[in-house]
């Protein structure tokens, strides 16, 4: 690289961290003020006539009754029927899977190899694909979106705000957990998705579930020894760098826990095996079957990420039912809601219909609110920074002219960092 | 040839076996006719799996010895009709010719699928079976009543010609464009090869006038020209699968040419071309998808298409193209057809009487009126809320779900023995692993 290159390089360089700096920093002009009917903030009951007014750093300066409130005239009023937090979409693979569902933009899944926890979902996110503003257009302000279930270990996935700009300007957490799967979706089958032509060259295993459970046993314990020699005194016999390693020691000093997607009922059960046998913090993704093991998940301790409440129900999901995030809410077992993966038709779910279709299959409105907002922010480790409507928090809502969940509502608008975003379009 | 004539006795004989026996009344719900205005304390009989009387209390004559059932603060409206199913797994035409009207989904129909139950679970009485829409002509359709039943003859209309109600699947646009062996590779090719069948229709039709039915000049036997001629005869209609703008007026103009009744099934770009499909007179069956995309002739799908055919005056009705979406959620579809802009009633209508007409059952189902099929829901709330349930489920008279029964209930909620161990079946070249391969296939040219 000539000098004349570095420099233009350099310049390109500061150009991009002055405009994430500026981003990030950008004071509001007009901080809203927002006024709901009723104020729902996850955080206690909800609030009649409320208010939000948000600072010009993007966060929450007050919450609460509306009445006796002043706001100045630099604030842009916004007046809602319904505002609730922001909605958290637990796992998803927006923005690595886009609209058009064509070769250019899928890149939820590499089938080159079936262990390939280094692949970045931050590498992979299109902050400017129409599903981002899609799911956005309908009150979801963050997103857990990554690798898709269907390889052993498909890479890992990103906490990102649906602001629509850049993977790196919108990121909350680059690097929030790596994704697993066991069960049929592991399996590298021949009749499996592009199976045969797509996966010709790469390996053939695993081909079975308890081939798939003894390869990751190997991949973890591959991971505790290179740990081991990365101590070694001697500088010369440490290991070369190995991502897929450093990924999985993550996982295993619990700072970025593995996703494991786990439908059926023996598969969940691999799943808190292997996370008992290598002292595993782990989330469960999925779990079609958890209504038939509760007892055990619920023991375990680990939060589940439950399939879309509309989810097709077949092969592994079999069992899937409407009504499991109620018995999860009921048995006590932390749990978030997610749009999931889909490889045809909607190319995306919306959370918010998904907690819809639990809250009126029993869980209640309370519940599933709580799963698409404060839950599942817990479950990510961002509940400090948005999840419910608390002074400095961010200023992350969702605006509505009805019961959010209604069939016929619209959200009429979505706030994030404190920033007004058009709600549905129609 | 003997089996032919058999077939529609062994309906009616299975359908007389099923039959309702004794008169119910159901009384003091919110009642839906759809024809005509809401009832608020309605009276509902049901006599011989038909309805005797509908109306207000007071109004109507309770028979004497009638099962009466308490529906207050209940809603009741008429079993919900889905004009685009593939509940039962139906097969359609193989991958050796686009064009296979001889076709037919009534022989690959599983009536024992536990699809058929969610659909009732969902409040759906009359369904339009369908075969894909990976071909121009994937086969013949079934209109099937949810009955309770155990093969495809239990579910199958009996037409009072002896044919069995049902229309003919047709598609165009991208589904059935492939670039193996005689499929057409380009949308100008799709409607070229069928405009040359239709005309061998035609000649085939001139043919079978000319022999007046006489067996020297009979012509060889040829069902897919059967079908084609029983088409342009208005004796079936086409329910033909189409998305974007330009396809869809491509079926309108084949349809003028050749004079067959055809239903516009999806129309995700309808609302660009809404005042040319009203202007055709011809009517719509919507799918509404949680997101536009999945592939590129839905990009622009759109949750106000529905509205916008019923703005402009067109016949709109709505469907689940189950497991595109689920039959549970059928009322759902009607609720995102009222966010996207439509009328309630439009909505409901969309749902029940609207689809009815699309599939020519109007005199049949699809309204709560007397002489009609006794097929209705009962609901515990407003129909188009996501907080209601479908409570039950009648047919003909005969309740074939109840959300009380802890079996019915797997079936409306999911769990063990709910599902299928299979994989589901899409809209276009059958399960979804096929459809990756063959989307894989057709963008980088490999062998599918």
């Amino acid at each position: 690289m000539n000098l004349r290159n570095f420099v233009h390089a350099l310049g390109v360089l500061l150009l991009i961290f002055a405009t994430i700096a500026f981003a990030r920093a950008a004071e509001l002009e007009m901080p809203l003020a927002i006024h709901a009917e009723t104020l729902h903030t996850a955080a206690g009951a909800p609030i009649q006539d409320g208010l939000v007014l948000v600072g010009r750093d993007g966060k929450i300066a007050y919450v609460g009754p509306a009445a006796g409130q002043m706001y100045t005239a630099d604030h842009r009023v916004i007046r809602a029927k319904v505002a609730t937090p922001g909605l958290i979409d637990a796992r998803a693979t927006v923005g690595l899977s886009g609209l058009l569902n064509q070769p250019h933009d899928q890149d939820m899944l590499e089938r080159s190899n079936a262990i390939q926890p280094e692949l970045r979902a931050l590498d992979a996110y299109n902050a400017q694909d129409p599903l981002v503003a899609w799911v956005r257009s309908f009150g979801v302000t963050t997103v857990n979106t990554g690798h898709a279930p269907g390889t052993l270990i498909s890479g890992q996935t990103m906490i990102v705000k649906t602001l629509g700009r850049e993977s790196d300007s919108d990121v909350v957490n680059p690097a929030a957990m790596t994704a697993v799967s066991l069960g049929t979706n592991a399996l590298n089958r021949a009749d499996g998705p592009g199976g045969g032509a797509a996966s010709a060259g790469g390996p053939r295993s695993p081909g079975t579930r308890a081939k798939a459970v003894a390869m990751l046993r190997a991949e973890l314990i591959k991971a505790q020894e290179y740990a081991k020699k990365r101590e070694a005194k001697d500088e010369s016999k440490r290991p070369a760098r190995d991502l897929k390693m450093e990924t999985l020691l993550r996982a295993l000093d619990g700072s970025q826990p593995l996703l494991v997607n786990a439908q059926k009922q023996l598969d969940i059960l691999a799943a808190l095996r292997i996370a008992k046998e290598f002292n595993l913090r782990i989330v469960l993704d999925g779990c079609a079957d958890a209504h038939l093991v509760l007892h055990e998940i619920k023991a375990s301790g680990f939060p589940v990420i439950l399939h879309p409440t509309m989810a097709r129900a077949n092969e592994d999901t079999e069992n899937l039912a409407m009504d499991t995030a109620k018995k999860l809410h009921e048995a006590g077992i932390p749990f978030a809601l997610q749009s999931g993966y889909e490889s045809y038709v909607p190319k995306t779910r919306v959370v918010l219909f998904e907690a819809a279709i639990a809250a009126g299959k029993g869980l209640g409105f309370d519940a599933a609110l709580a799963s698409v907002t404060i839950n599942a922010a817990k479950i990510l480790g961002i509940a400090d920074r948005t999840g419910s409507l608390e002074k400095g928090k961010d200023a992350d809502l969702a605006l509505y002219d009805g019961d959010p969940f209604e069939y016929a509502t619209h959200c009429t608008g979505t706030v994030i960092d404190g920033r007004l975003f058009d709600g549905e379009k129609h | 040839m003997l089996l032919r004539p058999l077939l529609p006795l062994a309906v009616l004989l299975a359908v007389g076996v099923c039959a309702q026996e004794k008169t119910v009344v159901f009384q003091g719900a919110h009642v839906i006719p759809i024809v005509g205005e809401p009832i608020a304390n309605g009276v509902l009989v049901l006599q011989g799996g038909k309805i005797a009387a509908v109306g207000a209390a007071g109004q109507v004559a309770i028979p004497a010895g009638a099962e009466i059932h308490d529906a207050r603060g209940k809603v009741i409206m008429p079993g919900l009709v889905d004009s685009h199913s593939h509940v039962g797994g139906p097969a359609g035409a193989d991958a050796s010719n686009p064009i296979q009207p001889d076709v037919r989904a009534l022989d690959s129909i599983d009536a024992q699928s536990p699809s058929i139950q969610k659909a009732q679970a969902g409040g759906i009485t009359t369904v339009n079976i369908m075969p894909g829409s990976g071909h121009l002509i994937s086969g013949q359709t079934i209109y099937a009543k949810l009955r309770d039943g155990r093969t495809i003859d239990d579910l199958l209309i009996p037409l009072e010609d002896g044919r069995i109600a049902g229309g003919l699947k047709m598609a165009n646009g991208t589904n059935s464009i492939r670039t193996t062996g005689n499929f057409p590779g380009t949308r100008g090719k799709s409607a070229a090869l069928v405009r040359e069948q239709y005309l061998k229709a035609q000649d085939y039709r001139a043919k079978l006038e000319r022999a007046k039915g006489d067996p020297e000049k009979m012509p060889a036997r040829d069902l897919a020209l059967e079908m084609l001629v029983e088409v342009m005869d208005g004796k079936r209609v086409v329910q033909h699968h189409s998305h974007r703008h330009d396809d869809i007026l491509t079926v309108l103009r084949l349809a003028k040419e050749f004079g067959f009744k055809v239903v516009l099934h999806h129309v995700s770009e309808g609302w660009k071309v809404a005042r040319e499909i009203a202007q055709a007179g011809v009517g719509c069956s919507v799918i509404i998808v949680d997101s536009p995309g999945g592939k590129l002739e839905t990009k622009e799908a759109s949750f106000t298409t529905p509205a916008v055919l019923e703005q402009a005056g067109v016949l709109v009705g709505l469907h689940t193209d189950d497991g595109v979406t689920d039959s549970r959620h059928f009322l759902r579809v009607a609720g995102l057809a009222v966010r996207g802009g439509m009328s309630r009633e439009g909505a409901l209508r969309g749902v029940t009487l609207a689809n009815a007409k699309l599939l020519g059952l109007e005199q049949r189902v699809g309204s709560l009126e007397a002489g009609k099929d006794a097929d209705f829901i009962v609901l515990n709330g407003d129909p188009l809320s996501v907080y209601t349930q479908v409570e039950q489920t009648w047919v003909e008279g005969r309740k074939v779900f109840d959300l009380s029964d802890p079996q019915d209930r797997i079936y409306a909620l999911g769990g063990a023995g709910a599902g299928d161990p299979r994989r589901t079946q899409l809209c276009c070249f059958g399960n979804a692993w096929e459809l990756i391969a063959a989307a894989n296939a057709q963008l980088f040219g490999g062998a599918q």
